[in-house]
């Protein structure tokens, strides 16, 4: 019997058994069959978050060269470099998946893939790396966490990886941001600023609420996300105002308070047509860092270029060598 | 005949699904299918895993641990990157 047959004549029992495993909070391997849908919206999912692990090395980045000690400049370019290598496990564990790692860039280059929009937005004084790493590693590690039960294996055991990398992340972000806040009148005001601008953004990188959000209800179904938007959301609320308040510094948020009847925070509404605008191009930098992605990739074939040259060249001389 | 003239495999199993596949020894076999049913038989007797890879042990790439010094940095010089260099106060959680 040709494989084809086999394959289309069981696709029920085959779906049956996806569904039984997915149940049975089993998780997924790449050679199991799969659903196409399951496997489209996993790399998708996947290469989004590849995409922003390596995006978001340039808001981080423009401070390397500014860093103001060495210390702290050797700090930034570890978490960086962490940051690549991020996007490396991600992008490969998306290629079990079938998917070419030059089809996921070509869609992050010409817009057809998404990055985390967070990165859309500037990095203006070292007070941002703080809250970088603070908030912005913080509410990732949250998100993170709770992927490490996400029903595909390769994902699963990438989050655990990162997860484990990232512990520093947040800590270093924290640690500048209690120096500026032990520190004098224009340090203490230029961490609040930072807050100022990072809060409402990282509360943006959970994603739309549950009932809005497009690929939320499947996505729970298939187990690939173990939590929804909001409940994530406030987690990452719940954590992060006692650390503000342990800092000295304001949320900007009038409606932000502790209900006592449920021991989380109650918090304003996040303005859902900047996150619209931000996530549909129109952020402050979203042009730049696409642009910039592209230019670096670009200037980079010279490099994919010579290996793939030298590797010709000593399969010549390999080969010369075997006939002699 | 002897095994000399079979090529050597490596066998890598998973004992569960969602962790890694595991090293656990090699064998001798005539091509990759055999490879994978000898592995089957002498390294899963016991429902030891659910899935098995076999590798030609001439395809696998290997470090010299002899080396380690000249090709691994320790890395000693940075503590950065691990989480208990940063001092957070005890009164701070969830960091």
């Amino acid at each position: 019997m040709p494989p084809s047959c086999d394959i289309e004549g069981d696709d029920s029992e085959l779906q049956a058994r996806f569904d039984a495993r997915i149940a049975a909070e089993e998780r997924i391997e790449p050679k199991d069959w799969m659903p196409d849908a399951y496997r489209r919206n996993l790399i998708r999912q996947m290469s989004q978050h590849a995409h922003s692990e390596v995006i978001g090395m340039q808001p981080e980045g423009n401070w390397i060269s500014r860093a103001p000690t060495l210390k702290r400049k050797a700090i930034l370019l570890a978490k960086v470099q962490d940051e690549a290598g991020h996007g490396l496990y991600l992008y490969s564990a998306t290629e079990t998946l079938g998917a070419t790692r030059e089809s996921l860039v070509d869609a992050l280059h010409e817009g057809r893939a998404k990055y985390a929009s967070i990165f859309n937005y500037p990095s203006l004084t070292w007070a941002d790396v703080g809250a970088i790493g603070w908030l912005v590693d913080g509410a990732a590690i949250v998100n993170q966490i709770s992927l490490q039960r996400t029903s595909y294996g390769p994902y699963a055991r990438a989050m655990v990886r990162i997860c484990k990398e990232e512990s520093f992340h947040q800590r270093q972000g924290y640690e500048i941001m209690l120096a500026l806040c032990r520190g004098n009148d224009a340090q203490r005001a230029m961490a609040q600023d930072a807050l100022n601008r990072w809060w409402w953004p990282s509360l943006m990188m959970f994603g739309p609420h549950d009932a809005e959000s497009a690929h939320s209800a499947q996505s729970m179904q298939w187990k690939l996300k173990r939590q929804s938007n909001d409940e994530l959301r406030q987690k990452f609320v719940d954590q992060s105002v006692p650390q503000a308040e342990f800092l000295g510094i304001r949320i900007p948020d009038p409606k932000l308070r502790l209900d006592e009847a449920t021991g989380h925070y109650v918090f304003g509404e996040i303005d859902w047509s900047e996150f619209q605008r931000v996530v549909s191009g129109d952020g402050p930098c979203n042009r730049e860092r696409l642009a910039h992605h592209t230019r670096a990739h670009d200037d980079g074939a010279w490099v994919r270029e010579a290996t793939h040259a030298y590797r010709a060249k000593r399969a010549v001389r390999d080969r010369a060598e075997v006939a002699s | 005949m002897t095994t000399n003239e079979m090529p050597l495999y490596e066998v890598f199993i998973r004992s569960k699904r969602g962790l890694d596949h595991r090293h656990v020894g090699s064998l001798h076999a005539e091509d990759s299918a055999q490879a994978l049913e000898y592995a089957r038989d002498v390294y899963t007797r016991r429902g030891e895993g659910v899935s098995i890879w076999v590798v030609k042990s001439s395809d696998i790439v290997a470090s010299q641990e002899a080396d380690s010094a000249s090709f691994y940095d320790p890395q000693d010089d940075k503590p950065y990157r691990h989480a208990t260099f940063y001092k957070v106060p005890d009164e701070v959680s969830n960091l």
